[in-house]
C-alpha cells in the first residue's frame, strides 16, 4: 500500500485513540474545593482572559496564587488567553472571573479536551510524521512502523488525554527544534525549541545537549569563519525569541522577577507525590541542595561534553535521553510527568534502539499508569506485570499503606537508573553505526 | 509466503480487542438498556414469565435461545453488580453496569474472530507473485471483516451483540465453503433461534441446501438430476434443524406459549419504516410522497387539512397514512420481498454455482429484503456488507461494488451515533476503514482501470457534500429549529440510491454468471 495512505491511517488511529482515552474523567473531576490540573488550566483561562497581562502572575483579590497561580512562563498563558477567548464566544459561563471557579460540564469538557487534540494536530503529529518521514533510516514501511510507536506511546496520550495537560505543545515545539537541527535548519530550530522552553520550563531537560550540540557544531565550522557567523545566527534567534515572548514583562523588572519566581519556585518541597527518584528510594528528607546540584551535574555533564565534542546528530539524541533521564532521576522538585521528557527522544531512537527503547517506553508507562500495557519478556517486565496486577487487585497490608505506591516507584527507579547507564555506556562507547555517520552534519 | 504462518492474525484480533475497551465510557443507546432488562428478565423470573413481562417497554424479543444466553451472562454480571439483576431498577447503568455489559461484548466477539480465522482460510493467497502480507487476499479480509467501522460502531458505541451473531453466520457460510454442509447449517439453526431477523436469508440456504446437497449430483448442463436425489441428507439436515429448534422452542411449546412468543417476535403493530429510515426502498418512495404531497399542495390540487398530520419523519414508531401515494401493509412489503429475491432463488437452484453462488444468493436475499422488508433498522445493512467482504477479495468486480456499498452503508449508520463527543470517532474510524478498504482493494486488484466507474467516484463525493451538510453546516444553521428531520431525510434518500444500485449491479453479477455455466 502507498506510504500516505498508510501514514493516514496511522495517523487517524493516533487521533482516534486519543480521543477514545479523553472519554474518561479527567484529573480532579467532581473533587472541590481543589479539583485537578484540569480545574487549573480552566482557571488560567480565566485569569488570563479576564485581568490585565501585568497581574498574572501577581498574587492580588482578583488573583489568588494559591488557587493554581500561573506556574508556567508565558506561552502557556498567551495559550490559554487564545482558549478562554474562544470559551467565552461559546459560553462566557466558563470563564467568568471568581463565578465559574470548579465549573464542570459535559460540554466544557468536550471544549477542553478539543483544545488538547487541536493543539496536538497542530503541533504534535505533524513533527512526528515529519520526523518519522524524513529522520527514519529504512524502508517505507519502517518508517511507518515507527511513527506508529510514536503515535501510540501511552504515556503522553494517558497524561495529556486522560489527566488533562498540554505536554503536546511543549513536546511538539521540542520536536520541531529537533527536527530543524536534524535537517541542518539550526536557526529555525533554535527558535522552536526557544519556544518550547518559553512554554515550559520544564524543556530545561533538553536545553543542555541542544546549547551543546549546537555549540560544538560552531566550535567545529572554526570560531574564526563560518562557525561564528552560526553563533551568531542562532544566539540572535534565541535572544529575539525570548524577547518577543517576555515583551509584556520586560518593561518593568518587577515583573520580570515575579514571572520567574512563579516558574521556579524553590520554596516547595523535595518531590512531589511518589516519584521514581533517588530522593524519594532513599528516602531522604534532608534538603541537601548542593549535593543534589552535584549529583545531577554528574548524572548530565558527560553526556553533554560528549555531544559538544563530536557534533553528530545520533550523539545529540543520545545526549537527549542522558540530560532528560540524568535530571529526572536526580534533580530537585521533579514531577512525575516529567518522564515524558525523556521518553520523547526514546521514541526517537526506536528505529536506531528498537528493543531498548521499546523497554524504556513500557517502563515509563507502567510508572504513570499502573498497568495496562506490559509484554511478557524478561524479568524486568515481568516483575512490573506482578506489581502491577498486586497493586490494582489487592489492599495493601493496614500497616503499610503505601506499599505499592513505593514499591512502584523503588522498581521503576531501578530500571531508570539502569537505562541511563546504559545510553551513557551507549554514547562513549566505540564509533557509532554507519547509518548514523550520514546523519552528521 | 504463505510459510511464515499467520502470526498477522492474532496481532490484528488482540489489537482491535484492546481498541474497543477504550470505548467503554462512550456514548449507549437505549439498547444498553434493553440488555440489561433481559439480564434481570432472565435472572430474576422462572422460564414461564420470560415471554409474558412486560413492567419495562423493552420487553423480550428475540427467540429463546438468547433469552438462554442472556441467562448465562446474568450469572457472570452477578459478581459485577448484582444491583443490574433486580426488575424493577429501570435505566440502571453503574460504572461496573457498563464494565460488565461493554466487556461482555468484547468477549463474545470471539466468536467473530473466530469466524474471521475461517473465512480467511477459505480466500486463498496470490501464490503467483511474492506480495507482502500486507497485499494478500487473507490479510485484507481480515481486516475488513475485524476492524469493520459498522460492526464496530453498533456494537461498541451504540450497543449490541452483533459480532457475536455475526460470528455464527460468518462461520457458517465458511464451512459451506469447505463443503461441510450439516455443520453450516447447524450453525445457522443456531442463529436463526438466536436472533430471527436471519430470516432474511433463509430462503437461500433452504434453496441451497435443497439443491446442492440433498441432490448429490447434477447433470452435464448444470441441471438438477433427479435421480441423485439422497434421502439421507434430507433427513440430517430436517434432524439438525429440528433438533436446535427444539431445543429452543421446546420449553415454550410444552407450555403453551408458542403464540405469545411469536407475537413477541413479530410485532407488525410497529410502522413501515422505523424512526430514521432505513435506506431502502421504502424511504425512496416515503420521499416520493411527501415531494408530491407538498407538490399537490403548492398547486392547489389536494387540500392540506385532508392530508394526514406529517408526523412520519418524527421520532416516534407508529403506524402511517401515506399522503398521495396508496399506503403500504406488512403483506405488501412481504410481496415486494419475496418477488425481488425470487430470481436469485431460481438462478441458483437452475445452475448452482458452488458455495460461492449460494453466497451471492445469500447477499441478494439479504439486500432484497433490506429494500423491500418492513420496519427495517438500517443496522440490517451490515448483513450484506460483511459477507460482500469475502467476495470482494475475490472478485474484481465484487470489490467495486463493495466499496460503493460498505460507504454508502457505513455512512447510512452516521444518524445512530449523534452526540458531539462522538462525532470525531465516527469520522476518523470511517476515514480509516474507507481508505483502507480503497487503497488495499486497489492494490489487490490492479489491472486495467479503476475498480470504480467515474459516476461512481462522483457518487461518493456527493456522499461526502451529504456528510459535511448533515454534521456541519446543518447545525449551525438556522433551519434547525423549523425542519429538525432535514439531515435525517437528506442521508436516508441518498444512501438508497446507493443502496439500490449496489443491489442491482450484484443481481447483474449472479445473473450474468447465469447464462454462462461454470462447475466451481
Amino acid at each position: 500500500m502507498q506510504t500516505w495512505s498508510l501514514i493516514s491511517i496511522c495517523v487517524l488511529l493516533g487521533v482516534v485513540v486519543r480521543w477514545g482515552v479523553s472519554l474518561n474523567s479527567y484529573s480532579g473531576a467532581g473533587k472541590p474545593p481543589m479539583f485537578g490540573d484540569y480545574e487549573a488550566q480552566r482557571h488560567w483561562q480565566e485569569v488570563t482572559y479576564n485581568l490585565p497581562i501585568r497581574e498574572w502572575y501577581f498574587n492580588s483579590t482578583n488573583n489568588d496564587l494559591a488557587y493554581w497561580g500561573l506556574d508556567y512562563p508565558p506561552l502557556t498563558a498567551y495559550h490559554s488567553w487564545l482558549c478562554a477567548y474562544i470559551a467565552n464566544i461559546i459560553n462566557p459561563e466558563w470563564v467568568k472571573l471568581h463565578k465559574s471557579r470548579g465549573y464542570e460540564s459535559p460540554e466544557h469538557k468536550l471544549f477542553m479536551r478539543t483544545t488538547v487534540l487541536v493543539a496536538d494536530l497542530l503541533l504534535f503529529i505533524p513533527a512526528v510524521v515529519l520526523y518519522c518521514l524524513y529522520l527514519t533510516d529504512g524502508s517505507s514501511k519502517k518508517k511507518v512502523s515507527v511513527l506508529l510507536c510514536i503515535l501510540l506511546y501511552p504515556g503522553i496520550i494517558l497524561i495529556d488525554y486522560g489527566h488533562f495537560q498540554y505536554n503536546g505543545v511543549s513536546l511538539g515545539l521540542a520536536l520541531w527544534g529537533i527536527l530543524g537541527l536534524g535537517l541542518g535548519w539550526d536557526a529555525l530550530g533554535s527558535i522552536a525549541f526557544s519556544l518550547a522552553l518559553n512554554y515550559k520550563q520544564m524543556e530545561l531537560y533538553h536545553a543542555l545537549p541542544f546549547f551543546c550540540y549546537l555549540l560544538g557544531k560552531c566550535f567545529k565550522a572554526g570560531l574564526m569563519g563560518h562557525g561564528f557567523f552560526l553563533f551568531v545566527r542562532i544566539a540572535a534567534a534565541v535572544v529575539v525569541t525570548f524577547a518577543l515572548c517576555w515583551l509584556p514583562f520586560l518593561s518593568d523588572p518587577v515583573q520580570a522577577l515575579q514571572v520567574v519566581r512563579r516558574i521556579f519556585p524553590v520554596a516547595r518541597g523535595l518531590f512531589e507525590d511518589k516519584v521514581a527518584n533517588t530522593w524519594c528510594s532513599l528516602n531522604v528528607l534532608i534538603k541537601i541542595r548542593t549535593l543534589i546540584l552535584v549529583f545531577t551535574l554528574l548524572a548530565v555533564l558527560p553526556s553533554s561534553i560528549r555531544v559538544l565534542t563530536r557534533p553528530t546528530f545520533w550523539h545529540f539524541k543520545l545526549a537527549l535521553v542522558n540530560s532528560s533521564l540524568g535530571f529526572f532521576l536526580f534533580s530537585y522538585q521533579v514531577h512525575e510527568k516529567s518522564i515524558l521528557l525523556a521518553a520523547l527522544p526514546v521514541c526517537l531512537l526506536l528505529n536506531d534502539l528498537p528493543f531498548m527503547s521499546v523497554w524504556f517506553l513500557l517502563a515509563s508507562t507502567f510508572r504513570y499508569s499502573e498497568c495496562f500495557f506490559s509484554l511478557f519478556f524478561y524479568i524486568s517486565v515481568a516483575a512490573m506485570v506482578g506489581l502491577s496486577i498486586t497493586s490494582v487487585t489487592l489492599d495493601p497490608p493496614s500497616h503499610l499503606p503505601d506499599l505499592f505506591p513505593v514499591l512502584v516507584s523503588t522498581t521503576a527507579y531501578l530500571l531508570f537508573l539502569g537505562t541511563i547507564i546504559h545510553f551513557n555506556i551507549l554514547q562513549f562507547s566505540g564509533p557509532p553505526s554507519k547509518k548514523s555517520q550520514k546523519k552528521s552534519n | 509466503m504463505a510459510a511464515d504462518g499467520w502470526s498477522w492474525f492474532p496481532v490484528l484480533a488482540a489489537g482491535v480487542s484492546l481498541f474497543k475497551c477504550l470505548f467503554i465510557s462512550s456514548y449507549r443507546s437505549t439498547d444498553f438498556e434493553v440488555h440489561r432488562n433481559w439480564l434481570a428478565i432472565t435472572h430474576s423470573l422462572p422460564v414461564s414469565r420470560w415471554y409474558h413481562e412486560n413492567s419495562s417497554e423493552w420487553t423480550l424479543d428475540y427467540p429463546p435461545l438468547f433469552a438462554w444466553f442472556e441467562f448465562g451472562l446474568s450469572h457472570v454480571a452477578r459478581h459485577f453488580d448484582g444491583d443490574m439483576l433486580l426488575l424493577h431498577k429501570q435505566n440502571y447503568a453503574s460504572p461496573p453496569t457498563v464494565l460488565f455489559q461493554r466487556l461482555s461484548v468484547i468477549v463474545t466477539d470471539g466468536v467473530f474472530i473466530l469466524a474471521t480465522r475461517e473465512c480467511c482460510r477459505c480466500v486463498q493467497t496470490q501464490k503467483a507473485s511474492q506480495k507482502a502480507v500486507l497485499s494478500q487476499p487473507p490479510f485484507i479480509l481480515a481486516v475488513l471483516l475485524l476492524w469493520n467501522f459498522g460492526l464496530f460502531i453498533v456494537d461498541h458505541i451504540h450497543f449490541q451483540y452483533n459480532g457475536f451473531l455475526f460470528g455464527f453466520l460468518l462461520l457458517s457460510v465458511a464451512k459451506h465453503l469447505q463443503a461441510q454442509h450439516l455443520q453450516g447449517a447447524l450453525l445457522f439453526a443456531v442463529l436463526l433461534n438466536l436472533k430471527h431477523i436471519y430470516l432474511y436469508v433463509a430462503p437461500a440456504y433452504g434453496v441451497y441446501l435443497l439443491r446442492s446437497y440433498c441432490f448429490t449430483e447434477s447433470s452435464t448442463d448444470g441441471g438438477i438430476r433427479w435421480r441423485s436425489f439422497s434421502l439421507l441428507r434430507l433427513l440430517a439436515l430436517g434432524s439438525v434443524v429440528m433438533a436446535v429448534c427444539g431445543l429452543s422452542f421446546g420449553p415454550f411449546i410444552v407450555m403453551g406459549q408458542l403464540p405469545q412468543v411469536l407475537s413477541r417476535l413479530f410485532p407488525f403493530k410497529r410502522g413501515l419504516c422505523h424512526a430514521y429510515w432505513a435506506p431502502n426502498a421504502w424511504a425512496l418512495y416515503n420521499a416520493l410522497d411527501k415531494v408530491l404531497a407538498t407538490v399537490g399542495v403548492r398547486l392547489k390540487l389536494l387540500k392540506e387539512a385532508e392530508l394526514p398530520q406529517a408526523s412520519m419523519t418524527g421520532g416516534l414508531v407508529q403506524e402511517f397514512q401515506h399522503s398521495v401515494l396508496p399506503s403500504v401493509s406488512p403483506s405488501v412489503t412481504l410481496v415486494c420481498t419475496l418477488l425481488s429475491i425470487l430470481p436469485a432463488l431460481a438462478s441458483i437452484w437452475r445452475r448452482p454455482r458452488g458455495a460461492r453462488g449460494f453466497l451471492r444468493c445469500l447477499l441478494l436475499c439479504a439486500l432484497g429484503s433490506f429494500m423491500f422488508g418492513w420496519h427495517v433498522h438500517e443496522k440490517a445493512i451490515l448483513i450484506a456488507i460483511l459477507p460482500l467482504s469475502i467476495l470482494a477479495v475475490e472478485s474484481r468486480e465484487d470489490a467495486g461494488i463493495f466499496l460503493l456499498l460498505s460507504t454508502t452503508g457505513h455512512y447510512s449508520l452516521f444518524p445512530l451515533l449523534f452526540t458531539p463527543t462522538e462525532l470525531p470517532i465516527k469520522v476518523c474510524l470511517m476515514l480509516m476503514f474507507s481508505l483502507f478498504s480503497f487503497c488495499a482493494l486497489r492494490k489487490l486488484h490492479s489491472g486495467d482501470g479503476s475498480l470504480l466507474h467515474p459516476l461512481e467516484v462522483a457518487y461518493l463525493l456527493g456522499l461526502g457534500m451529504v456528510a459535511l451538510f448533515s454534521e456541519v453546516l446543518f447545525p449551525l444553521s438556522p433551519w434547525k429549529q423549523r425542519l429538525p428531520f432535514l439531515p435525517l431525510l437528506a442521508t436516508s434518500v441518498y444512501c438508497s440510491v446507493g443502496v439500490s444500485y449496489s443491489f442491482l449491479r450484484l443481481y447483474a453479477t449472479l445473473l450474468r454468471s447465469d447464462s454462462k455455466p461454470k462447475q466451481h
